[in-house]
């Protein structure tokens, strides 16, 4: 009895049956995990890189490096996500006739949530920050963002998040309730495990991480453009960077306040959503999606920007409407706010609600049709170069056109109330979330892989990766919308009616297409970096580019630009090729630049440390973790010697060395 | 722009020469402002949860048999005390007077200090009385709303303690009289967020 109380005293709730090793899948994971991360720390050790790894990485506020740690971040959980969907897929194709398939209904459960959880919070977002991070502040013609040190904190607060994902995978389970960890379903009475406490304390870790992200974007956009980018003179994805960002600010708050609140229902016993005592669940389902919709165009707007700068780069002409342009993207932001209750049209708020919302909705297709538009006139008599970026912008315009009309059709609350948690609406937002966010992706890192790193992706295997994803989305999704629209349910493990297998079987197919896209990119990345020499770019425009990115070398000297730019047309890199600009032959002078800190990291790992003793009621270490993030978060504001100078002759070298044939 | 237009205009600058490699405005304040927004919204969550819940006793004690409103006057006024103090430290701040600022900023921390006392008073009695964040949805909200706020207040009080070390080490620094501009917006969202919840939680709750 004694020891048992000490036990509890000092490991909470953790004991030797939190971790899965009954579990012959988990085992096997984890030692695939573990190897590969034995493998990562002695290739480390080997070739003595853990003082590289800090200094020039870990530490690092440099807006490009946090892009790129971002993106990694962003591919890496992508192979997790992905893995979840392949394993609903099999069990889904087997699960018929009487067979259990190979997944009972709890593990299934934590897999569908555990999927959604981690392509939103851990795969789209980290990828959108990265991108956006890492070439707004070039097109801008800044030398970092506005905040640097919260750049960095931001990244690895993300990271803590995704990091507090994974460990749920080993120690004790995840949340059953679904992506959004809905209630009643992650009540505590409902779930006294620890899977919602983990889903809430990595998202609350990530959410703070991305509120502070939007805060220093909106700031840098708005302080700090290079002299003559004028609002109207911004590239279309600072644009659509801005609205996104702006967007993120408003709609955070909301998300962190709907989980504060279920926190204090599971830790303290309060009723905000409980069934009793005055409790109300709905008012859970208001406030996620409150911040839920528009998230989705947080995520897809910077994704319209990289279609919009691809498609003129590569049409060679300058975006076609790009005032309407920018209009349809302010439209848009302002719109996504006021459509969040379509999301459960069921919930019985009535007909003129419903419709209110119903209408909302369908106006924002208006405003998005104007961007196909905007393309599509772009592309018409333009000089088009079907280079890889290209084409994802083609197979996006296809691709999403229907995710578009799906959702419109949904949005009538009539059809609703029959499509309503049915597969049609999953087939519908995987729609466009793949049709639409990951194409957008794809593009996006083809376009400006060459600037980050200095060569370009191989073709050959950029084209199997391309097809794979292309003809595997088509045939994945397809069947789902049937199996929807003769009214399946989402979330279901197994079914009775054996006429729906063969939906299933060619769904499973279809993600097993996409697999080969999946492995067609992780090959390609080795590929290109073997044949780096002859992908080589020395000019640091490969693609005839026309923002101020394409200016500097590829890739870009740590402090941007050695001469601020300054602006005097939307295109302003073309505008300056056009002219005959040249690089000034005056003396270089010397630049102000952040100074690396630690603090970011520490920081993260103490909040990674909080969540996982909150999540097993470790008091102490959790208090210990609080002290510990208040003490070195109050210390790193006794350091005022954030920045330091660039003397002209650091610069010289480090032109020289880039210099290649940038003009 | 085709190149005839370029030849015959004035000549374009296309890079900074003469520029110093400072970044002199990196938009401190504006990110600021722009978190407090953020905040409000916050508050505009946990303001809306208890308007939806503001019935909701569950047979549990309501707003008359609760609250205090002599008590929470006092605490109103201590509060919008502290907003003027806190202004008073910036004007000193302006005027490059270290030791009032410091004078100043004690005597907000005192007060904001007082407030938080007051209230962990107030809470600590209805808990006595079983009106716990456990017992209605009413409660849950009441609780939330209020200490939100207070834990704010609380975290507000801890920065000025640090400013007033940072102060006496470095005096009205640039980067501290950045700083200072920081907290009192803080503050004084802060007095805003109580005007709110005043209203909508003790007032309109007696009415």
């Amino acid at each position: 009895m004694n020891d048992s109380s000490l036990a509890r005293l000092v490991f909470g709730r953790l004991t030797w049956e939190s971790f899965p090793i009954h579990e012959p899948i988990l085992v096997w994971t984890f030692v695939v995990v573990a190897l590969l991360g034995i493998g990562l720390v002695a290739a480390v050790s080997r070739y003595r890189l853990w003082g590289w790894l800090w200094r020039e990485w870990l530490t690092s506020v440099d807006h490009k490096k946090i892009g790129i740690m971002y993106i990694i971040l962003g591919i890496v959980m992508l192979l997790r996500g992905f893995a979840d969907a392949v394993m609903m897929r099999l069990q889904q194709a087997m699960a018929f006739g009487g067979s259990e398939g190979y997944l009972d209904a709890h593990h299934y459960d934590q897999i569908f949530s555990a999927h959604g959880t981690i392509m939103i919070f851990f795969v789209a977002i980290p990828l959108i920050v990265g991108i956006v991070n890492y070439v707004m502040p070039l097109q801008i013609g800044a030398r970092d963002v506005a905040f640097p040190f919260l750049n960095s904190l931001s990244l690895w607060l993300t990271v803590a998040g995704a990091l507090l994902v994974m460990v749920s995978l080993f120690v004790g389970e995840f949340s059953r309730a679904g992506w959004l960890n809905y209630v009643p379903v992650a009540n505590i009475e409902n779930s006294p495990d620890t899977g919602p406490d983990y889903y809430l304390w990595a998202l609350q870790i990530a959410g703070v991480g991305t509120t502070l992200s939007a805060i220093n974007m909106v700031t840098t956009i708005i302080k700090m453009r290079a002299p003559g980018m004028t609002m109207m003179r911004m590239p279309v994805f600072v644009w659509t960077a801005l609205c996104s960002n702006v967007l993120a600010i408003a709609i955070f708050p909301a998300l962190t306040a709907a989980f504060a609140m279920l926190m204090l229902d599971r830790y303290i016993g309060s009723n905000f959503f409980t069934n009793d005592l005055g409790g109300n669940p709905m008012m859970y389902w208001n406030l996620v999606w409150v911040w839920g919709h528009p998230e989705v165009y947080v995520l897809v707007l910077p994704v319209f920007g990289i279609y919009s700068e691809v498609t003129s780069t590569f049409c060679g002409k300058r975006l076609f409407g790009y005032s309407s342009m920018v209009y349809a993207t302010v439209v848009i932001t302002i719109l996504s706010y006021l459509v969040w209750l379509h999301h459960f049209f069921t919930m019985g708020s009535g007909a003129s609600v419903n419709s209110f919302f119903g209408i909302a909705t369908m106006v924002i297709a208006i405003p998005t049709g104007a961007k196909i538009f905007n393309w599509l006139f772009t592309m018409y008599r333009g000089q088009i170069r079907f280079e890889l970026p290209m084409m994802w912008v083609v197979a996006f315009m296809l691709t999403f056109v229907v995710g578009g009309m799906t959702g419109v059709l949904l949005a009538v609350p009539p059809a609703d109330f029959v499509l309503h948690n049915t597969l049609f609406l999953v087939a519908h937002f995987h729609n466009v979330i793949i049709g639409g966010v990951v194409f957008g992706l794809f593009a996006g890192m083809y376009y400006w892989f060459p600037k980050a790193f200095g060569f370009r992706m191989d073709p050959f295997w950029g084209k199997v990766t391309f097809w794979g994803w292309v003809i595997g989305y088509w045939l994945a999704w397809t069947p789902i919308y049937v199996a929807g629209l003769m009214g399946t349910t989402r979330r279901v493990r197994l079914f009775e009616d054996p006429d729906l297998r063969i939906w299933f079987v060619l769904a499973l197919i279809g993600a097993l297409i996409i697999l080969v896209g999946i492995l067609g990119f992780v090959i390609q990345i080795i590929v290109s970096i073997r044949n780096r020499k002859a992908l080589r770019d020395t000019t640091g425009d490969p693609w005839d580019g026309r923002t101020l990115e394409w200016s500097t070398s590829s890739p870009p000297p740590f402090y941007n630009f050695a001469f601020t730019p300054i602006v005097h047309d939307q295109d302003a890199w073309y505008d300056m090729k056009s002219r005959g600009v040249r690089r000034p032959a005056v003396e270089y002078r010397p630049i102000h630049m952040p100074r690396n800190t630690g603090a970011g990291v520490i920081l993260s790992a103490l909040a990674l440390v909080l969540g996982f003793a909150m999540v097993w009621y470790i008091w102490w270490l959790a208090a210990l973790a609080f002290v510990g993030l208040l003490a070195v978060a109050i210390g790193h504001t006794f350091n005022y010697h954030r920045d330091y100078t660039v003397s002209p002759q650091e610069v010289e070298r480090a032109e020289n060395a880039a210099a290649g044939g940038v003009p | 722009m085709s190149q005839s237009v370029a030849d015959t205009a004035a000549p374009l600058e296309f890079y900074q020469l003469e520029d110093d490699g400072v970044v002199h405005d990196s938009g401190t304040l504006l990110g600021f402002w722009i978190y407090l927004m953020s905040d409000a919204l916050l508050f505009a969550t946990v303001f809306a949860t208890f308007g939806v819940l503001s019935s909701s006793f569950a047979g549990g004690p309501g707003p008359r048999e609760l609250f205090d409103l002599g008590l929470v006057a006092v605490n109103t006024s201590i509060l919008l005390l502290s907003a003027l103090t806190c202004g008073l430290a910036m004007i000193s701040m302006q005027g490059g007077r270290l030791g009032a600022t410091q004078l100043w900023l004690a005597v907000t921390a005192l007060l904001g200090m007082a407030f938080v006392g007051i209230e962990l008073h107030e809470f600590s009695e209805m808990i006595a009385e079983g009106a716990t964040p456990q017992r209605s949805g009413y409660l849950s909200g009441f609780f939330t709303l209020v200490g939100t706020h207070g834990l704010h207040v609380t975290f507000g009080v801890i920065w000025i303690a640090v400013m007033l070390v940072q102060l006496r080490q470095r005096g009205l620094h640039q980067e501290n009289r950045r700083r200072l501009l920081c907290l009192s917006m803080f503050w004084h969202f802060l007095d805003v967020i109580w005007i709110g919840v005043f209203t909508f939680v003790y007032l309109l709750g007696m009415l």
